[in-house]
């Protein structure tokens, strides 16, 4: 497609992502800030970042939504996936019914599946003994993690090469050899997909974990929720700040790899041409 | 091999339901307004008892009521008001106190105890009092303050700041018109709620507010709103620019008491924890650190008089005749409040 | 490999979490506290009308703002080289993985009257703009935070887009308006309906976006529903009657939605 004015759409584009990053630059230029305002500037100073490594709520809170998250999205992508294959060899009726359950954590607004969840774990609770609180909130994540994963792994079912399991078979690998060996492999791309997304939306919940947490536990969301409340301490800014870099760093690092892994295999090729060629 | 598989992934997922019953040791939960306590006192507590305070903090005694009654939460003391405290008596939430652990409270003043919303004193210790005002930047606000109507009745559009809680924001609506805060009369509390919607209507109301408040009044993101006289000596610390006014129709005369749930899984913790902030040091490092009343006769005797003689944090008896308390209300009128609440909740800004 | 073994404890897990809890929330609806049969939860409707008027018109502008600047983004962004979308599309993510409520707090910061905002506007000698607590800020809020997800499933089909079908309309004579809007156009929708989805539904039920932004001037369903629960009117039934009320307005969205596109499992994932 050609350009019209690349001058042009690379000032809108531009704009766009000046609007996405000015508040989180303005909450980062905030967060050294040496007094409390969180609007006016009155020196640099690094007050708020040891503040927030002595506040033992956010930090419990963090800890909190990292190790819900990690287990969430594992769980669920196991389940997931486990899933996604069962479905995938099911006749359509019962399929497109399951799979039409299967979306309704998806499509619904969080504050709808967050309020029924919680309906539902104090009505047991109250039966069973129990009170909301780390469980079920590992619960609720992994109940609105699932589908996204069946979601991701069914298109790379659908891809497969019917044969391939059967192949293996005749060349006389058992079942559980010709799945993990043949099939996983091709899946893996949906799998990891799966797995990122869980992770990525466990990580911004607040809504479904405000419900579902209780009393005891805190996510990060919610101690942030909490504290907008109150009178709000540039902390916050210090822990955007953080978080931020993190994510940057991190998604860095993957690129790095993936370009790295890219320039290998570009060597490869070129010398395998090479030989080739000889 | 699949059924095998299937069996693991069950057994996974029974995994949650395990980490359901994590309970900590000696540890007490404990559930109170926000900016509400000096929380160095919990390393003291600690300390002196060896159990560990866990902290955490509500914004209104309706969102507090709600939690309870949603079940699924576990507090061992809180720390409601009065007319809340009555209304959860009534319906049976709160577990009698054993005072036998409690031996400080000889400590209080007998005119806190055996009031309208615990009469036989069986439920709650009295934490701490106040009254409610109107709190008002001086640089902002070029004429004199004295009624509640100031607030309904101004031309300072979109800088006022309300009560984010049904019961106060209604009643301060009702002496402005002259009612009672405990009116039963429906006929009365919509008009307080038409009165409300008004306010919000022509534009003058900034936001509804709890602790929010404070940045606010500080920052001199508003020029009025109303809050409790203890907040606003500590927002005075930051900003001397604001004064407070006790309005001549009367105000709200509160009391915050401790008292514990039914839900309570540490109950001596809890008459521990009860016991220790009716101390006299606690209670001094309280006050100085909120700015509250104490309703401890042993530790306003020992505190510094230019605290005890303020005249917003321990008001005379002719401003405090003035004052009414809120009493229990009846069910009825209860879910009266919430719909009216609801109204005025939707009630949008007109555009002129 | 044929085997629906995999997917029982799914099937439980989805009849136990998904399938129950709503089943409750009917259940709530239609009883009242003593625990009978009532109608009452739905019988103050007019009150509640405004409120879905309100929050329905909110999410519109908000949906239509994100897609006027998405879909130009999306499309300019598909006709740069592989390297700059990759890195481009990092940057447009990169604040999805910071919390949402950190983002939304960062808005306080600039919109206050004494914020970013004004003090900028009053070096330039312009009066302050009463921007927080308004309406205006909410949906300020809804476009910032869902943004991002209206431009990624946009961009995904655009780029995906097969560059034959773009040369055989040019063949065929059509000019560049032409070719977008009868065949680029009609080609992304499945992308746009994606996207609305993505962009519409939350922004319908959020009550941290208005309680943030909003200060309670800014009354939204999500609000109400959330008062009901564990704010400062308890009544679960009510709660339950919204909810469900609701519901019902998001799958009437779904179907239309699914009237305008494919259906299946339309969404876009990466």
């Amino acid at each position: 497609m050609k350009q019209r004015s690349p001058a042009l759409s690379r000032l809108f584009n531009g704009f766009v992502f000046l609007f996405l990053y000015l508040p989180i630059v303005v909450l980062i230029i905030f967060s050294f800030n040496d007094s409390k305002s969180r609007t006016v500037w009155s020196g640099f100073s690094f007050h708020w970042y040891t503040e927030l490594f002595h506040d033992e709520e956010i930090l419990s809170a963090f800890s909190t939504t990292l190790t819900v998250s990690v287990l969430a999205s594992v769980i669920a992508t196991i389940v997931g996936t486990a899933a996604a294959i069962g479905f995938f060899s099911m006749k359509r009726r019962p399929r497109n019914l399951l799979m039409a359950i299967n979306n309704i954590p998806m499509t619904n607004a969080d504050i709808i599946t967050g309020v029924s969840l919680m309906l539902l774990f104090v009505f047991t609770g109250n039966l069973l003994g129990f009170s909301l609180g780390f469980g079920t909130l590992l619960v609720a994540h992994i109940t609105f993690n699932i589908p996204y994963v069946v979601l991701a792994v069914m298109p790379k079912l659908r891809q497969l090469d019917p044969n391939l399991g059967e192949a293996a078979m005749d060349l006389g690998a058992t079942p559980w050899q010709a799945f993990w060996k043949v099939l996983m492999p091709e899946l893996r791309p949906g799998i990891f997909n799966g797995l990122l997304i869980a992770f990525t939306l466990s990580i911004d919940d607040f809504v479904i974990s405000y419900f579902t947490a209780g009393s005891e536990v805190s996510t990060l969301a919610m101690q942030i929720y909490a504290m907008t409340r109150k009178r709000i301490s540039p902390e916050v800014n210090a822990l955007s700040t953080i978080l931020f870099l993190t994510v940057l760093i991190l998604l860095i690092i993957v690129n790095l790899r993936e370009v790295r892994q890219q320039q290998a295999k570009d060597r490869q090729i070129r010398a395998l041409h090479k030989d080739a060629a000889k | 091999m699949k059924k095998i598989a299937a069996i693991c992934l069950a057994l996974l997922m029974l995994l949650p339901l395990a980490a359901c019953g994590q309970k900590e040791e000696n540890v007490v939960n404990v559930y109170n307004w926000g900016e509400y306590i000096d929380e160095s006192i919990f390393d003291d507590f600690e300390a002196q008892t060896g159990i560990r305070v866990n902290y955490k903090t509500f914004a209104s005694n309706e969102m507090l009521y709600s939690s309870l009654k949603s079940g699924g939460s576990s507090y061992d003391v809180i720390i409601p008001s009065d007319y809340m405290i009555a209304r959860m008596i009534d319906e049976d939430m709160l577990l009698p106190l054993d005072f036998s652990q409690i031996p400080n409270m000889a400590n209080l003043d007998e005119q806190y105890l055996h009031l309208e919303y615990d009469p036989q004193q069986l439920y709650t210790v009295p934490y701490m009092w106040g009254v409610t005002g109107i709190i008002y930047n001086t640089t902002m606000v070029n004429h004199p303050i004295t009624s509640w109507m100031d607030l309904f009745n101004t031309d300072l559009t979109g800088q006022v700041l309300m009560f984010d809680n049904p019961r106060d924001a209604i009643g301060i609506a009702l002496k402005a018109l002259g009612y009672s805060f405990n009116t039963t009369n429906e006929e009365e509390i919509s008009q307080a709620a038409d009165l409300l919607i008004q306010q919000k209507e022509k534009g003058l109301v900034q936001a509804y507010v709890m602790d929010q408040i404070f940045d606010k009044m500080i920052n001199n993101e508003a020029a009025i709103g109303t809050y409790y006289a203890g907040d606003y000596l500590t927002m005075s610390e930051e900003n001397p620019d604001l004064a407070f006014c006790i309005p001549s129709e009367g105000s709200n005369l509160f009391v915050d008491a401790m008292c514990v749930p039914t839900c309570c899984e540490n109950y001596d913790n809890a008459m521990a924890f009860i016991n220790f902030m009716c101390q006299d040091d606690i209670v001094l490092r309280n006050c100085e650190e909120i700015g509250y009343s104490t309703p401890s006769a042993t530790a306003l005797e020992a505190m510094d008089p230019e605290m005890s003689e303020n005249p917003v944090a321990y008001p005379s008896s002719d401003v405090l005749n003035t004052s009414e308390t809120y009493g229990g209300l009846p069910s009825s009128t209860l879910n009266f409040y919430d719909h009216e609440w609801i109204r005025i909740c939707l009630a949008k800004v007109k555009v002129h | 490999m044929k085997t629906k073994t995999p997917a029982i404890p799914y099937v439980v897990w989805m009849a136990i979490f998904v399938v129950i809890p709503l089943f409750l929330i009917v259940v709530f609806a239609f009883t009242n506290f003593d625990g009978h049969f009532t109608l009452e939860n739905f019988s103050n409707i007019d009150v509640f009308l405004q409120v879905f008027g309100n929050s329905l018109w909110l999410a519109f502008i908000a949906t239509v703002i994100c897609l006027l600047i998405a879909y130009p983004f999306a499309y300019l962004l598909a006709q740069e080289g592989p390297v700059f979308r990759k890195i481009a599309m990092l940057f447009i993510m990169l604040p999805m993985w910071m919390n949402f409520l950190l983002r939304t707090y960062a808005w306080m910061s600039i919109l206050e009257n004494n914020g970013f905002l004004n003090q900028f506007l009053g070096l330039l000698g312009i009066g302050p703009v009463h921007l927080i607590n308004t309406d205006a800020a909410v949906v300020l809020g809804m476009v910032y935070n869902f943004l991002p997800f209206m431009i990624l499933p946009i961009f995904s089909v655009i780029e995906k887009l097969d560059n034959r079908y773009i040369e055989a309309a040019q063949d065929l004579g059509a000019n560049r308006r032409e070719t977008f809007r009868r065949v680029v156009f009609p080609l992304s929708l499945p992308g746009v309906l994606s996207g609305v989805m993505m962009v519409f539904i939350p922004s319908i039920s959020t009550f941290a976006i208005s309680k943030l932004l909003g200060g309670g001037m800014s009354f939204l369903l999500g609000d109400l529903i959330e008062m009901q629960f564990l704010g400062s009117a308890y009544n679960p039934h009510l709660g339950s009657a919204i909810s469900l009320m609701m519901l019902l307005l998001v799958v009437i969205a779904m179907l239309i939605m699914n009237r305008f596109g494919e259906g299946e499992e339309g969404a876009v994932i990466m």
